[in-house]
């Protein structure tokens, strides 16, 4: 009987593992997102899903995992700044922290873009959080000292 | 489309559940040695695991396994296994060091470790072990960590000298890192204190940047390196750049891009110049080509001073470990041939990723002898990998013990796999 319960047990542990990004990649075709949402899917797949990934599940140590993120359901002013200006600034979710830094968007992608693949990702992979208006980026927008929102980086040079 | 997916996903959980932890007839769990893909008569066991972040290892003359990690167990940033024989696990499994970092060798009676900024070394006693393991010497100190390629890998040779990575916070030195539409920074002015190969001595203490000699250059990361014994001569493995189709789509597509640029190993000799960033290596067209961050469009050859590679693998599959092979364990066509740890890809998306494995390239006379070949296979657990956080385990050190046993770690579960060769 113990035999048998480890065996389902085990099954049961690497069907979960295995399944835990098809299932999702499923999901995203099974039903499709319409709308506002549906844009952000297409921009999510051509602009972020390089670095993060299919299924949202980033690189360990380099690129972090958007799927059940902290950082994706937090402040949506924080969110659409990083989109905006980009971040290099040692991202730590879960014990583990990521190395690249994320280039700043706010000079490629448009308002309305950042809002649909801001409200794309946390109404998928896992998120919960409210979707994002055009409105609500283009106030963050207005806070950044440059239109085009260059990462710091370039402000502090390399050396 | 929807039946299709459900059809596909329950293959997936068949599939999975029986070959990788499926019970055997004794009701126990099968380790991930099970579904590794070795040629015949190799044989893999499982010394360690749950190490967690595993990067390169040592193995001591008296067989002591030495492993580092990039994140602390227990409090302990590297860990020692003790009384690995023919099956199972290793007798003991002990700890110490409260640094995160990626090298570790051994040489002669002392033992040394990097975090990503410094290097120490720990003294052995005649029975591999650490003598003082509270009080390492600090050897190097001071690097750059600027978070983007910060493993320091090390090796020795044997004159005293110690060679240090250092690897470029950056992907191809543009203004702004990553960025479409940023040109590159020329002269780069990375190239002064990391994308390199720094020479150190192995046994001066707090050695700076200062003390160092400047070995080799234009390397953007190297994590795979070893000294090569019968040639007497540094050999390096490079990550070449990513994102050549998301920086500049008018002149790459993703496919391209996901092949583009090759993986590189070098023989290096003092001053030489490998190209980065001004130059990568196409592995079709056999040339080095300019980077469209300094005015290339995918043909336009450069680096006219910079060295040619000696050897060139697919794109973006992650060289982190370098062995030549130098026991007499395996047959003797692994004699002084190059095993190689790639950790496997992420910069393919949105193609499938690969290069979870660990690859045999023969050498003759020093040099590549015919085409490499994968030795060791299936650490991810699948060949269907389309993200790299669904890889089982991923390769990244390589070590051989005294009696020519192969040692590969993992830095996702910190898997330690034995391999050995045995025809009877």
């Amino acid at each position: 009987m113990k035999r048998i319960v480890i065996g389902t047990l085990a099954l049961l542990e690497v069907g979960l593992i295995s399944m835990k990004s098809p299932s999702l990649l499923a999901a995203a075709v099974l039903e499709p997102v319409h709308g506002p949402a549906g844009r952000g899917k297409i921009i999510y797949e051509q602009t972020c899903l390089p670095c993060h990934q299919a299924d949202a599940g980033g690189v360990p140590g380099m690129n972090p995992p958007l799927r059940k993120s902290p950082y994706v359901q937090g402040a949506p002013a924080t969110l659409i700044g990083i989109i905006l200006q980009g971040l290099n600034d040692g991202v730590e979710i879960d014990g583990e922290t990521y190395s690249n830094p994320m280039p700043p968007f706010g000079a490629v992608l448009k308002d309305n873009d950042i809002a649909d693949v801001l409200s794309y990702l946390r109404s998928h992979f896992g998120n919960k959080a409210a979707p994002i208006s055009n409105l609500q980026v283009g106030r963050i927008r207005q806070t950044l000292p440059n239109k085009n929102n260059k990462n710091k980086q370039l402000k502090d040079g390399y050396h | 489309m929807k039946k299709t997916n459900i059809c596909a996903a329950l293959v997936l959980v068949l599939v999975a559940g029986s070959s990788f932890f499926f019970p055997d007839l004794h009701g126990k769990l099968l380790s991930p040695a099970s579904y590794l893909k070795l040629p015949g008569d190799f044989r893999a066991q499982v010394i360690a695991d749950n190490l967690g972040a595993a990067r390169h290892l040592a193995v001591s003359k008296q067989g002591l396994v030495y492993v580092k990690l990039a994140k602390l167990k227990g409090g302990n940033g590297i860990i020692v296994l003790e009384g690995v024989n023919g099956d199972g696990k290793a007798a003991k499994e002990t700890g110490f060091g409260n640094f995160i970092g990626t090298g570790m060798y051994i040489k002669g009676d002392y033992l040394y470790a990097s975090s990503n900024t410094d290097v120490y070394r720990y003294q052995l006693n005649d029975r591999g072990e650490v003598i003082d393991t509270a009080s390492p010497e600090r050897i190097v100190t001071g690097l750059l960590d600027r978070r983007e390629h910060n493993s320091k890998s090390i090796v020795l040779d044997n004159n005293g000298n110690l060679y240090v990575t250092i690897g470029a916070y950056s992907n191809a030195c543009q203004m702004q890192d990553r960025t479409k539409g940023s040109p590159g920074i020329n002269p780069c002015p990375i190239l002064d204190s990391a994308a390199g190969i720094w020479q150190f001595k192995a046994d001066k203490k707090n050695q700076t940047y200062d003390d160092g000699v400047h070995y080799a250059t234009g390397l953007r990361n190297v994590v795979g390196l070893d000294w090569n014994q019968s040639l007497d001569q540094l050999f390096v493995m490079q990550h070449g750049r990513d994102e050549l189709f998301q920086l500049d789509p008018d002149l790459y597509n993703a496919k391209e891009s996901a092949e583009l640029p090759a993986e590189t190993m070098y023989a290096l000799r003092k001053g030489d110049n490998a190209g980065w960033p001004y130059v990568y290596y196409d592995q079709f067209q056999k040339k080095k080509i300019l980077s469209p961050e300094y005015g290339g469009n995918g043909h336009t050859t450069g680096g006219e001073n910079a060295i040619d590679p000696i050897d060139a693998f697919p794109g973006h599959m992650a060289p982190d470990g370098l062995l030549f092979y130098t026991g007499s364990m395996f047959p003797e066509r692994y004699r002084n041939g190059a095993f190689i740890a790639f950790h496997g890809s992420w910069n393919r998306a949105p193609e499938k990723q690969k290069g979870y494995f660990v690859v045999f390239q023969p050498f003759r006379n020093g040099k590549p002898d015919g085409k490499w070949e994968i030795f060791a296979d299936n650490f991810a657990g699948s060949d269907d990998i389309s993200s790299p956080s669904q890889a089982l385990h991923r390769p990244c050190g390589l070590a051989q013990g005294p009696d020519g046993a192969l040692y590969v770690s993992d830095d996702v579960k910190g898997t330690i796999y034995r391999i050995t060769y045995s025809n009877k």
